[in-house]
């Protein structure tokens, strides 16, 4: 029982991502009709702004000290931060959450880039069948990913979580079990609540704005809604740019999880394709679902018992695949697809 | 002798009844067209005798073997050829080739993995081909592609494909939609010419009653999902049930 | 007879291609490419893409896994080459017929899907045989370090041979690394005999190509990507032809990882990643997918960009530049070196963006499109009629 919740906690920082990713994607298909194979680039970029709004709030003034000396007789360098020095210890607090203070940042950072990868590129291959629109985007990604490799080499950044969400909670102590039976990391429950938030936020603005109103409706038939006189254009771009700070957000707070790297778009990537092809291609609840039930089904298949039955082998790195092939053999729309999306 | 029977077809599409106890008999060389209302059923209909839906109950059987579970594919193999409203020809490829497809297909069956034998080589294929592009007149833009054409020369060469299989049944589905009225005419006129020259039963849906009355030799009216009437032309005109189904009640209008 | 055999177009494209293709060492030698590694690359990565046109130039089909079949392939040569014997012959053979079963599987699967669903199918079909061959496997493929020869190996048939010494891949006592240096015009010319091998299957495999585009079978594909519903209705069933499709393109992406593994007798998962998968999708496109020609030149053109691209750093940069005032030259020099050395694939993301964008028929369409406008300049000098529509014999494509 223990062990059961244990691996169902451990799935959801994962899934939390595989979600936001998965809902940002579908987002993009269901409005636009375009498969961004980019989409991965926007969930490393995300992460990436954080490495920068960190760097920049831990920039250190550095003095030579006029009294004491190093070791080998050189006057001491006296490394302040900046952030630390003009603010004192709301200063610290700044450089020590930035995780948080970089979200900020990341929201009108996204939004931008999301709007202009929109304007700029997308727009013009409505019209030009789906495999130019997959190959473009596909180009796209190579250029953003080997951009951040140069400006931030080909090593991970490790981002620290901020103090006082750094440590561990006894999640078995409060939920009554024994004690120490189910330690996990803060952080990761953070990103779960975080992911949860978003993910409502987003089906909420759906729901309850007539924005998303309209958004839905061209979703479901954007000619219908074009001949109604309405601007859907320039609400799919905007829907493009949310698409992207959803999953620029998602990037970022994964930071303390995963240290970023050039890679960790493309890598996120696939597996949300495939989530995504699992929940039915164009069904947000089913890009939700789909990312928790994969990341879960991910950390149970690294159990020592499953492994066991696998005579051995660690599945978890492909059992995502394997439940992809299964359900497109049995429920070729996926687990909440609708039919016609997509299809041609 | 009839070739095609449908009968007590029902399909539902949630709530809505689009096929209520459908029948119909189709006899063997004959042009029979299927009229309606808009919303009557008739594409519905046509999709369940294609293979493209598949109804809920009833039967369909063309030349005593059942339609019902059969793919698109299969239900051509056993000589069903089928026209579509909008036409869809091969665009990418030449107008020889266009032909030359439907005729490897009854020639070889629905797959034959030949991957080196020249096409050049394929004498009758080719011979075939042309014949029925002379019969339809457009054997001068065969090397043309298919995406060159006017809309009214996709018709004549979506008909020519199907030709080329020699079909004992042909569907079409609104042949003259969007047609100016010498296209109109043409088109009836090529179809009367198929009719005579080949051993071939037309299974029309039609909305244009001037190519109906001039082409039928049998009518059956779908309304609301029912055949509210099947009959011979002359019998058809006057019919009260058939003018209620077109303007509404006759009665409570007078 | 062989008058009637010159008139044929076909045949005349055979035989102008494998004059090319023999005469590399001797052609690209003046390019500073005639060396046998790179002259191997062009080669295998021109079956590779050949093979790969024939699913997406033909029916449509934008497979984003091919990479998969071309680890398969070179995996099931290592093997043959440790268990069996270093000829190659066996090797390639079950190279080919092992990424056959693996296209047939992986195929039927993907199949079942169509457009952006298949290729994302693919995708993560090749990301999982990655990741099964980096970790999973490792047994079979050696995970990370790759899969290499040892001295301890059975080699069955020719393990007592050579002992003490780790073998080279060979064709009957022909050692693949042989090669002949013939001093030309000032140049060296090297004719290796691995780069031959490459040649003749790469000649055997553009032949092949082309039998399949001109068949009845290739013009089915071809109806596959014009237009699947008006074939369905006329009695064709279009599954088992995409399925023969896609293996031989696998197959034929196996035979490129049997070659490969034959010229450098190792095997590594990175080669199945889908940076490789996106990789031939650039160069079929890039020559012009649907196009016999366009995908090996495209494959030459992509290897030869990547050898010349990454063997620039910022001293040969510096070197192009000392002309200039040394502030200038320094500013060309940053803003060029994030593009070349490790910055390649920078450049190649580039590329393909800007093929996709303004040359989406290739460069094939492209020298037809420049030909086209050149003959109706020239007619037009003439006054002569406007041209006509192009018109084609049947089989025949563009």
């Amino acid at each position: 029982m223990d062990a059961i919740l244990l691996q169902i906690l451990n799935g959801l920082d994962k899934g939390s991502a595989y979600a936001l990713i998965a809902l940002g994607l579908t987002l993009i298909f269901g409005t636009l009709g375009v498969v961004n194979f980019a989409h991965g680039a926007l969930f490393m970029i995300g992460a990436f702004c954080t490495v920068v709004v960190n760097g920049l709030l831990s920039l250190e003034r550095v003095t030579l000290s006029e009294t004491e000396t190093n070791p080998w007789g050189e006057p001491l360098e006296i490394r302040v931060q900046y952030a630390e020095l003009w603010f004192g210890d709301f200063g610290q607090l700044m450089v020590d959450y930035s995780v948080f203070w970089s979200l900020l940042f990341v929201i009108p950072a996204m939004l931008l880039i999301g709007i202009a990868m929109e304007r700029g590129l997308i727009k013009h291959f409505y019209k030009r069948p789906h495999a130019d629109q997959i190959l473009v985007t596909f180009g796209l990604a190579i250029v953003l990913q080997e951009i951040i490799k140069q400006i931030f080499g080909a090593n991970p950044i490790p981002q620290p979580a901020p103090d006082a969400l750094r440590g561990a909670v006894d999640v078995g102590a409060a939920l009554g079990l024994s004690p120490g039976s189910i330690i996990y990391p803060i952080w990761r429950l953070v990103y779960f609540l975080f992911a949860a938030l978003i993910i409502g936020g987003v089906f909420a603005f759906l729901r309850f704005t007539t924005f998303g109103m309209v958004v839905r409706a061209g979703m479901a038939d954007r000619e219908t809604v074009g001949l109604l006189g309405i601007d859907i254009d320039k609400r799919f771009t905007a829907m493009f740019g949310i698409a992207a700070v959803v999953t620029g957000l998602a990037g970022a707070m994964y930071t303390p999880i995963l240290s970023p790297n050039y890679h960790m778009g493309m890598d996120f990537l696939v597996l949300c394709f495939v989530v995504v092809v699992v929940g039915g291609m164009g069904s947000l609840p089913g890009a939700v679902a789909a990312g928790f039930l994969l990341g879960v089904l991910q950390s149970f298949a690294s159990m020592t018992q499953v492994k066991a039955l696998f005579f051995g082998f660690s599945i978890d790195q492909v059992i995502i695949y394997l439940v992809a092939v299964i359900i497109l053999l049995t429920r070729p729309r996926g687990l909440m697809g609708r039919k016609g999306v997509m299809e041609t | 002798m009839s070739i095609l029977e449908v009968q007590g077809v029902n399909k539902r599409f949630g709530g809505l009844a689009a096929l209520d106890d459908v029948n119909l008999s189709v006899r063997e060389n004959t042009i029979h067209a299927i009229i309606g209302p808009n919303g009557a059923g008739k594409s519905t209909l046509l999709n369940c005798l294609v293979g493209k839906l598949i109804p809920d109950s009833g039967t369909v059987t063309f030349g005593g073997r059942s339609l019902i579970g059969l793919k698109p594919y299969e239900i051509n193999q056993l000589g069903v050829s089928r026209v579509f409203q909008t036409p869809e020809v091969f665009s990418d490829l030449t107008i020889l080739e266009n032909l030359m497809i439907p005729a490897l297909a009854s020639r070889d069956g629905a797959f034959k993995l030949s991957p080196f034998k020249y096409l050049g080589k394929e004498a009758d294929i080719r011979y075939q081909s042309e014949r029925i592009l002379e019969d339809v007149g457009l054997i001068d833009q065969r090397h043309l592609l298919a995406s060159s054409m006017s809309r009214g020369n996709k018709r004549r060469l979506e008909m020519a494909m199907c030709l080329v299989q020699s079909p004992k049944l042909l569907l079409l589905d609104e042949p003259t939609a969007g047609m100016s009225r010498a296209d109109t005419n043409n088109t009836i006129e090529l179809l009367r010419t198929i009719s005579e020259a080949h051993n071939i039963t037309f299974v029309v849906i039609e909305h244009d009653m001037h190519v109906v009355f001039s082409l039928a030799d049998r009518i059956s009216v779908l309304s609301q999902g029912h055949v509210i009437v099947e009959d011979d032309p002359q019998n058809i005109k006057g019919h009260p049930k058939v003018q209620e189904a077109y303007l509404g009640t006759v009665e409570s209008e007078g | 007879m062989l008058a009637k055999l010159l008139n044929n177009k076909d045949t005349m494209l055979v035989i102008v291609f494998s004059l090319v293709v023999l005469a590399a060492p001797l052609l690209l030698a003046p390019l500073g490419a005639g060396y046998p590694d790179l002259m191997q690359r062009f080669a295998i990565f021109g079956i590779f893409a050949i093979g790969f046109n024939i699913l997406f130039g033909l029916t449509g089909y934008l497979s984003f896994g091919h990479a998969a079949f071309l680890g398969v392939g070179s995996y099931s040569a290592v093997w043959m080459f440790k268990l069996l014997s270093v000829n190659i012959v066996p090797a390639i053979l079950l190279s080919v017929l092992i990424s056959g079963l693996f296209a047939l599987v992986i195929g039927y699967v993907s199949l079942k899907r169509s457009g952006i669903y298949f290729s994302i199918l693919t995708l993560a079909f090749a990301q999982m045989s990655f990741n099964l061959a980096y970790s999973v496997l490792t047994p079979i493929t050696n995970g990370e370090t790759g899969l290499q020869l040892a001295l301890d190996d059975p080699r069955v048939l020719d393990g007592a041979s050579t002992e003490g010494v780790l073998p080279s891949p060979q064709l009957f006592g022909l050692e693949m690394n042989d090669t002949a240096q013939v001093p030309f015009l000032g140049m060296e010319l090297q004719f290796n005999v691995g780069f031959y091998i490459c040649a003749l299957i790469l000649i055997a495999a553009f032949f092949i190509s082309l039998r399949i585009f001109r068949s009845s079978f290739g013009m089915m594909l071809r109806a596959v990507k014009s237009n699947q519903t008006r074939l369905n209705y006329t009695g064709i069933n279009t599954k088992p032809y995409t399925l023969a499709a896609f293996v031989i393109s696998g197959m034929y992406a196996g035979l490129a990882g049997g070659l490969m593994a034959s010229m450098d007798p190792l095997a590594g998962a990175e080669r199945m990643q889908w940076t490789a998968s996106g990789e031939v999708v650039l160069m079929t496109i890039m020559g012009g997918a649907g196009s016999l020609l366009g995908p090996v030149l495209g494959a030459a053109i992509i290897k030869y960009f990547e050898n010349i691209f990454s063997r620039i750093n910022d001293n040969v940069i510096e070197a192009w530049f000392t002309f200039l005032p040394d502030w200038l030259g320094d500013i060309l020099v940053t803003l060029i070196s994030p593009f070349v050395g490790k910055g390649w694939h920078l450049s190649l993301g580039l590329i393909f963006m800007l093929v996709v964008i303004f040359l989406p028929g290739g460069l094939v369409e492209g020298a037809q499109r420049v030909s086209r406008w050149t003959v109706r300049s020239v007619k037009r000098l003439q006054h002569s009629e406007p041209g006509s529509s192009k018109s084609l014999e049947p089989g025949e494509t563009h």
